[in-house]
């Protein structure tokens, strides 16, 4: 189940609800049939579905995903929304996806979110730093998020550490105004939880914590999935298994591909 | 004079025994209405194939909402519903799924669909624990030939014990196997593990629109028809999107893209989504007329009659309108004067591990999306054993087994702490790319044996939003489980270590940590058992009521026990025999 990713939150409380049941009405069959028309589209075989078809491509995904999907199914595009959607959180508009919190990370918070992000994830010779590419509007959204409150105050609290422990350290205003050998200097303290000393184990915590978030918030971009190698969400006319090279690799050169 | 009901049959659900239903009486020419409670849900219109997880909220966590994941395709569902709750008694954990879409959970299953053997059929023959089944692996061979060939299957025939082959040309090719999947076999067949490629309703090519449904269907030219339309219109895989978000080119199966576009282009079938099936009515015979549903959208109780009533709800759902349906003749509910209705329900042992496999690092980059489900698994392999007394659990288990270069998605490199040092910077960018693809999952699928323990009835204290009395629902896992558990841990960890590898969690000791809990592996059954005495079954073996002859029960509830084969093919071959006897007995007029 690749998509379960085990963030399962607290289960909402369970509702009872006592509405009686109405007197019996009884159905006719045109009635039925009326309300069934929207269900007759199922009934439509795959608009343009022949091979080589043509048609303008999937939606996402891209440009080189467009042109492989179109010459290999043609299927027609997906509609921008999805009008079935009640559009409610067990509902939502999957082809049309919105955020729908408000952010409540101030200005000032959000450049002390991308100092820090751009030290856990900086730039280098294969991709751009983690604030080039919106890891801090993720952190802002995840952190934003209604239930993630006790999230929001970890954040906080770790950030006032920062700029706290620059001040002190360094007479710096804040952690951004920081040289690099100095921000990496306070990291090093919470770096790791098990080695941070007794009375920053909270603020490890709070490393740890956004050094997911970034990790999260970076690898899912089209940056970080190239500089990762990852080659998928791409139709293929066949699935050919692994290349020479990696067999080679594993040592399975000469294994049969059943 | 006695009007003529409007309908020769009503199926209340639309998932896999509700579609094969609804297919099978609408190509057979009967008039059936199919009530979904639910929403209308159209997978050519609404799923989202290539979205990425950085155009989710959250990049496509799950929560509470959706369970499995933004992009799941489950509309309104979950291990809570809104408006629908459940209860669990003290001291019991239970977690019941459900979706409110048409299709239901059809739209977003695992799609492995893995035959019960013919040992299955005989388990307390075999070792005295549970029950037989009222027929045999012959009996159902056919059918499970009849629903491959329909839904398109891949896999491959091994001649394994237990582990059935499908008649030849029915199984599409396997798709070749990846990397971490070759290099797994490698270590399993040290150990003795036989590792072989899964059988997924995924279609590896398109299906032969012209030879299939002759094949299926000899004396049915409408049924032939509208297969051969339907085939014709399915694509197949390439290879890309998780299949848990439905499939817009109709490639896997999934009842809205495989049966009931089929069903409703024969004229004979309407459709009524958002009707919430409350009761299944009866006429002072003892015979079921009809059913009424609560329409979601008006909150009005809504009646609909038909010659024959087959509910294929799902196994709990299906019990809780049973038991629901009360009168002066069923005090205790309908079909149930065994009072068997809502006993020895089951859901499948789960437990697993999760392991960093060094040998899968740095490995030159190449796309393993493949089906996006298992190319490959083994099936149990230790019925000798058993068989000698020397495993302390009774019945077997298969493994499912997954990771490697995956879609990076929600948690990406999240607690990579303990291998890495906690390193950030540079530093931890050459780590993430690195461990990258280097991460394996082992999950052990098994059976449960049925206990009195295991059961829904009736919560008398409480109702979900259209007024229906909801289930309160009773577990407890027994050590054959649990033990079972353990030796899944411990043999997955025997895995890992002879790939090289290091667990990243916890082989537990005690077996009750081990084990999922009862309802997590969404494979659900039981509840309307089968048997061949009506004092010791809801169902006979052809899925029909012995209290009433014209009600049938084609989801998951009929099962008497729960082999480690995931049930939703099961479900769906019998469903199939079970329609096929309908339309026998309609036309005898022995019912309805």
């Amino acid at each position: 189940m690749s998509e379960d990713t085990s963030t399962r939150g607290p289960y909402p409380a369970p509702e009872s609800a006592s509405a009686p049941a109405e007197p019996a009405n009884t159905i006719s069959r045109r009635g039925a049939l009326k309300v069934i028309a929207a269900g007759a589209a199922l009934g439509a075989t795959v608009p343009g579905c022949a091979p080589g078809d043509g048609g303008s491509g999937g939606s996402g995904g891209s440009a080189g995903t467009d042109a492989a999907h179109t010459e290999l199914s043609g299927f027609n595009p997906l509609p921008p929304s999805n009008p079935l959607a009640a559009g409610t959180p067990t509902d939502p508009d999957m082809l049309a996806p919105i955020v729908p919190w408000e952010m409540v990370l101030t200005d000032e918070e959000m450049r002390y979110v991308a100092a820090l992000a751009d030290v856990i994830i900086p730039a280098d010779d294969r991709s751009p730093a983690a604030s080039e590419v919106g890891v801090p509007d993720y952190v802002n959204e995840f952190v934003s998020a209604p239930f993630h409150t006790e999230q929001l105050t970890q954040l906080r609290g770790g950030l006032a550490w920062l700029n706290r422990t620059a001040s002190e350290r360094f007479g710096a205003a804040d952690f951004p105004a920081l040289t690099t050998a100095q921000q990496h200097e306070i990291c090093d303290l919470v770096r790791f939880e098990p080695d941070a000393p007794e009375e920053l184990k909270p603020q490890a915590r709070f490393f740890d914590a956004f050094r997911d978030m970034c990790s999260t918030a970076f690898w899912t971009t089209e940056e970080g999935m190239r500089d990762l190698g990852y080659l998928g969400n791409v139709p293929l006319p066949s699935f050919d298994g692994p290349p020479p090279e990696v067999l080679e690799q594993l040592g399975l050169a000469g294994e049969d591909l059943v | 004079m006695k009007q003529a009901p409007e309908y020769d049959a009503i199926v209340v659900g639309s998932g896999a025994g509700g579609g094969i239903a609804a297919f099978i009486l609408a190509t057979s020419g009967l008039r059936v209405l199919l009530l979904e409670a639910g929403r209308h849900y159209d997978p050519l219109r609404e799923t989202p194939m290539f979205q990425l997880p950085k155009d989710a909220p959250l990049r496509g966590a799950g929560g509470s909402a959706k369970p499995f994941g933004f992009y799941d395709a489950t509309v309104d569902g979950g291990w809570q519903v809104p408006g629908e709750p459940y209860s669990v008694a003290d001291g019991s954990e239970f977690m019941w799924w459900r979706s409110r879409m048409l299709g239901g959970r059809t739209n977003h299953w695992g799609r492995i669909s893995l035959r019960m053997g013919e040992y299955d059929f005989k388990p307390r023959s075999r070792d005295g624990l549970g029950f037989d089944w009222p027929m045999s692996y012959d009996d159902l061979a056919p059918y499970y030939d009849k629903t491959e060939t329909l839904i398109g299957v891949y896999g491959s025939n091994e001649g394994l014990e237990n582990t059935p082959n499908s008649s030849p040309g029915v199984l599409q090719p396997p798709p070749k196997p990846r990397a971490y999947e070759l290099l797994t076999r490698k270590a399993c067949r040290r150990m003795g593990i036989p590792v072989i490629p899964a059988h997924l309703a995924i279609m590896s090519q398109t299906q032969d629109a012209d030879r299939l449904p002759g094949q299926l269907f000899p004396d049915n030219e409408l049924a032939r028809r509208v297969t051969a339309d339907s085939m014709r219109g399915r694509a197949a895989c390439y290879w890309a999107t998780p299949c848990g978000r439905g499939c817009s080119i109709r490639a896997n199966f999934q009842s809205t893209t495989v049966l009931l576009p089929p069903a409703l282009a024969t004229g004979n079938l309407d459709i009524r989504t958002d009707a919430m099936v409350r009761e299944v009515t009866v006429d002072s015979q003892g015979r079921a007329t009809g059913v009424h549903y609560i329409d979601r959208t008006t909150l009005l109780d809504e009646f609909a009659g038909a010659r024959v009533v087959v509910l294929a709800a799902s196994a709990c759902e299906s019990a809780r309108i049973l038991l629901n349906s009360t009168s002066s003749d069923f005090p205790d509910g309908l079909a149930n004067s065994s009072g068997l209705v809502g006993r020895y329900i089951m859901d499948t042992v789960g437990a697993g591990v999760y392991s960093h496999i060094p040998a899968l690092q740095a490995l030159p980059p190449h796309n393993e999306d493949g089906s996006s489900g298992m190319h490959m698994y083994m099936p149990w392999w230790l019925y000798g054993e058993q068989l000698a007394g020397r495993l302390d659990f009774p019945r077997g288990y298969h493994i499912e087994f997954g990771g490697g270069r995956r879609m990076p998605g929600f948690g990406a490199f999240g607690g990579l702490e303990p291998l890495t040092g906690g390193t950030y910077g540079r530093q931890f960018k050459d780590d993430c790319r690195r461990y990258y693809g280097s991460f394996l999952f082992f999950d052990g699928r098994g059976e449960m044996i049925p206990n009195e323990d295991c059961y829904c009835e009736i919560d008398p204290d409480k109702v979900d939003r259209y007024g229906i009395p909801v289930l309160k629902f009773h577990w407890k896992w027994a050590a054959h489980e649990e033990n079972q558990a353990l030796h899944m841990q411990r043999t997955f960890a025997g895995i890992v270590d002879e790939m090289g590898g290091q667990l990243l969690s916890t082989v537990q000791t005690d077996g009750a940590r081990a084990i999922s809990k009862g309802g997590q592996i969404i494979h659900e059954v039981g509840g309307a058992m089968m048997g061949d005495d009506p004092r010791t079954s809801v169902l006979n073996q052809y899925c029909q009521s012995w209290d009433v002859p014209n009600l049938f029960v084609t989801d998951g509830a009929p099962f008497v026990s729960n082999a480690d084969k995931n049930p939703t093919l099961s479900i769906m071959a019998l469903a199939w025999r079970a329609s096929d006897y309908i339309v026998e007995q309609l036309r005898q007029r022995s019912i309805g």
